[in-house]
């Protein structure tokens, strides 16, 4: 057993030289003045199976390069197999901190592809979902941020208050994470009950949280120490990248597509997009904090527009939306469209679109291009993730080895964003 | 813990080697620190404040295979991971034991297609399967609880594999 293992391990050993990084890396690695170093793809601080070959002087990095593609799914492939509502449940789980945003792009693509009207109401509460996405999505990466550079008490709070978002997700939609709540045409069901004192109660909750996790960190010397003057972006830079969300807004790049072309509801609130100056970790840091108390004052707004929102939870189009279940008994027309809707699928016609979205990473885009059939030719995901770590390499150059860990933390990468 | 006998107020009590054993690799068995997909997000938060995996002795997660024990594969396994997770679990030292959490890691789950393992059971051996996608944190404690009882039963002429 014991040598069996040990061939394994052998065989996975890398067998080539150097001369094949040749361009990749400089000229001084290559004659062994400078070290190679791999990094990942298990690592406890690369945000999942992220692998960076490091070529290293000292402690100093001369260059990084990416390898991306260990969680590689095909996703996009698999959505082609489906029929478009199904697809939704598998957009789900490309960006798994932040599911509803991927739900969210997929079914506005769809509905701009078939010309399906939304009503208020369901505009509203998707609203209100995105922003508990963001603050989920914002909460477990200042928890593992923070871990990556030793403070470990905040990831404990962060996912305390955590859970009860995830609550709120299970009472909408029967799971914790993977919810496939937001369907084509509006949601999979009203709210339930339950649902609005919960809200209510973790609004008036959650901001006093901020203030501590706010006090462990913002001015904790040891924190600035890491973070600050660390992993500087230019705003040119980031621009020409073209990394986006809260990584470009941090380098004072005032771009949000909340604001610059709203969609859903975000037109009606008042909020502020919080920028930084530096563009270094610690305005990353500033800038997502921030960004979470402006999630909660955008709840706060969509529920008091909620109340008078008009229309139901979703369209009443029955080629794309089914019938509620008391109609079923009812009317023969409704069973037809149940039926119809749960095998075939709705049909969009053979055009393209391209939807995006600000998602807590940043601009989440949909290419989506119809058969007129009933399943799509093509989708395709354009992710933050990918950009943010294809950006890596320029960030870390010149930093320190430990400074890798506290950059990648910074522009928050999922690697199932990027890979797909 | 299998007590045989308690010898009055001697404070002695009589057991025999494998349970003692059994019962002293089921209070610490520590996890590899290791993560593939959505299901890692949840084993974050069973370990986080909610939770608390701390009560089965299993907070310590151990970075390096070397010193872990017990491999959770969290998350789909693609065909470019699959060497790395077997090499893990090779330099991983006996005894050891594979959890399959979620379905992915299970069966393939909803991946059946080009780039996913159809479950990581293809390529480790593994002793407890989680279903769910991806399973509460409920039920990878229960799965836990189910390794150990699993782990509880082991006999001593069965170690040496």
């Amino acid at each position: 057993m014991a040598n069996m293992a040990m061939t394994t391990a052998a065989q996975n050993e890398w067998q080539g030289d150097l001369s094949e990084l040749k361009g990749l890396v400089s000229e001084r690695a290559l004659t062994g003045e400078t070290m190679m170093l791999n990094m990942g793809p298990h690592h406890p601080s690369t945000h999942g199976v992220l692998r960076l070959l490091l070529e290293l002087d000292g402690e100093e990095i001369v260059s990084c390069i990416p390898d991306v593609g260990y969680l590689h799914t095909g996703i996009e492939k698999n959505i082609e197999a489906k029929t478009y509502e199904k697809g939704v449940t598998l957009t789900d789980r490309m960006d798994y901190l932040a599911p509803m945003s991927n739900n969210m792009v997929f079914c506005m693509a769809i509905e701009k592809l078939t010309d399906l009207d939304v009503p208020e109401r369901a505009q509203v509460i998707r609203t209100i979902c995105l922003e508990l996405t963001r603050l989920n999505s914002h909460l477990v990466w200042l928890g593992t941020h923070a871990i990556d550079m030793g403070a470990m008490s905040v990831f404990l709070y962060c996912f305390r208050e955590r859970e009860m978002i995830l609550d709120m997700f299970e009472m909408l939609s029967g799971q914790r994470m993977m919810g496939s709540y937001i369907r084509p045409g509006g949601v999979w069901r009203d709210l339930p009950q339950e649902f609005l004192p919960a809200l209510e109660t973790f609004l008036n909750y959650f901001p006093a949280k901020i203030d501590d996790y706010e006090r462990l960190l913002t001015n904790n010397p040891v924190w600035i120490d890491r973070t600050q003057g660390i992993g500087v972006i230019e705003p040119d830079v980031a621009l020409a990248y073209g990394i986006t969300g809260p990584s470009l807004r941090a380098s004072g790049v005032n771009w949000d597509i909340r604001k610059t072309s709203p969609y859903l509801t975000y037109g009606h609130y008042s909020f502020d997009v919080p920028l930084g100056e530096h563009g270094d970790v610690y305005d990353r840091y500033i800038v997502r904090v921030r960004e979470m108390r402006e999630s909660v004052s955008i709840i706060r707004q969509a529920l008091k527009h909620l109340t008078q929102a008009s229309g139901g939870f979703r369209s009443n189009n029955r080629k794309f939306v089914p019938p509620p279940r008391s109609e079923l008994g009812q009317s023969m027309e409704a069973v037809i469209h149940h039926f119809k809707l749960w095998t075939e699928g709705f049909s969009a016609p053979d055009a393209e679109v391209y939807m995006a979205i600000e998602s807590p990473r940043g601009e989440i885009g949909c290419y989506l291009h119809g058969t007129g059939g009933n399943k799509p030719r093509r989708v395709h995901f354009k992710t933050p993730s990918l950009i943010h770590i294809s950006a890596l390499s320029m960030i870390t150059k010149n930093h320190f080895i430990a400074d890798v860990v506290a950059i990648i933390g910074s522009v928050d990468i999922v690697l199932g964003d990027c890979d797909r | 813990m299998g007590v045989t006998q308690k010898l009055g107020n001697l404070g002695v009590v009589t057991t025999t080697l494998e349970t003692a054993i059994n019962w002293a690799r089921t209070g610490a068995t520590w996890p590899l620190l290791f993560g593939l997909a959505c299901c890692a997000i949840e084993y974050m938060s069973t370990q986080a404040s909610n939770y608390d995996l701390a009560r089965f002795g299993m907070e310590l997660n151990r970075a390096s295979p070397r010193q872990a024990d017990l491999m959770i594969v969290a998350g789909r396994v693609t065909r470019k991971m699959a060497p790395v997770v077997r090499q893990l679990y090779d330099q991983m030292a006996d005894p050891k034991w594979v959890i399959a959490m979620g379905d992915c890691a299970s069966s393939g789950g909803v991946y059946n297609n080009y780039a996913v393992v159809q479950g990581v059971d293809e390529i480790l051996p593994v002793d407890v399967y989680i279903a769910g996608c991806p399973p509460r944190p409920e039920q990878l404690m229960h799965g836990i609880l189910t390794l150990h009882e699993k782990i509880r039963g082991e006999r001593i002429n069965e170690w040496a594999k």
